[in-house]
């Protein structure tokens, strides 16, 4: 057992767990919590692949920006516990187990049929490679995302704004 | 170690995040299952580039992580209209389109 695999063991369960935590939470801060356990994660898996770059930008912008945002929300809206859902008995006793069947059916399948691929020797330079390719061959690409964030923000303030001079909202009556 | 085991790991997040879009009642908690299966993604995506040994696949995970901020900015910012429009955040409450 070298290593390498110990710490993918260890990141790995904690990336599942956390998912899993995701899931059974009744408080969406808790889920969100979770997530970004699951990121920090997922971000060392990545720099166990070589990715040093990546790594960087996970937790950068999904743990620090995202998660932030969601966590603002979740206490901007003062987002309380889930109600309970009444499941009906054939979600509890098909769905459930069907559910879990599939995640190890899927796993397993994929683990299996792509055993034979090896991690290649990555060169020198990951991150040098990586600009070179992001403002030589995609850098079109690379534009047009700056076009999209910006779409986003203006989408996000003119959802948000407080509309004045609107009738009543529905839906409060 | 084989690449495989980083693909098994993918494919359980990805699972686990369909697991929580469904079940989930909470519209923020769905949000964050989209989040996570995103982040399954990205790791098949690193794996794939480090088993062919190219950087491809990790160009795509940056775009793929641009979108995921894009997304949810927009997102959440219809999060707080239906909040502020239904008091409510459960998804079962959200049925103005059901007949």
């Amino acid at each position: 057992m070298t290593a390498q695999l110990v710490i993918f063991l260890v990141l790995a369960a904690i990336a599942v767990a956390g998912a899993v935590s995701v899931i059974l939470q009744r408080e969406p801060i808790h889920s969100a919590i979770s997530l970004i356990a699951v990121m920090i994660a997922l971000a060392g898996l990545f720099l166990l692949l070589g990715s040093e770059f990546i790594a960087a930008v996970q937790i950068i912008v999904y743990a620090g920006a995202i998660m932030v945002l969601f966590v603002f929300v979740i206490m901007l809206l003062n987002a309380g516990t889930e109600e309970r859902t009444n499941m009906s008995r054939m979600a509890r006793y098909a769905g459930v187990p069907l559910a879990i069947f599939f995640l190890i059916e899927l796993a397993y399948q994929i683990g299996a049929a792509t055993l034979s691929m090896t991690p290649q020797p990555t060169g020198e330079g990951v991150t040098h490679g990586l600009s070179m390719l992001l403002f030589q061959n995609f850098v079109f690409p690379f534009e047009l995302t700056s076009i999209l964030i910006l779409i986003a923000i203006l989408g996000a303030l003119v959802l948000a704004q407080r509309s004045e001079g609107v009738p009543a909202k529905r839906g409060q009556e | 170690m084989p690449i495989s085991y980083y693909l098994a790991l993918s494919a359980v997040l990805f699972g686990l995040g369909v697991i929580g879009f469904v079940f989930k009642r909470n519209i923020i908690t769905i949000f964050m299952s989209i989040e996570l299966m995103l982040n399954a993604v990205n790791l098949a995506f690193i794996a794939f580039a480090r088993a062919l040994g190219q950087l491809q696949g990790q160009i795509f995970v940056f775009f793929v992580i641009v979108v995921a901020a894009a997304e949810a900015a927009v997102g959440l910012a219809i999060v707080i209209v239906i909040a502020r429009n239904r008091q409510s955040l459960n998804v079962e409450r959200i049925n103005l389109l059901k007949l």
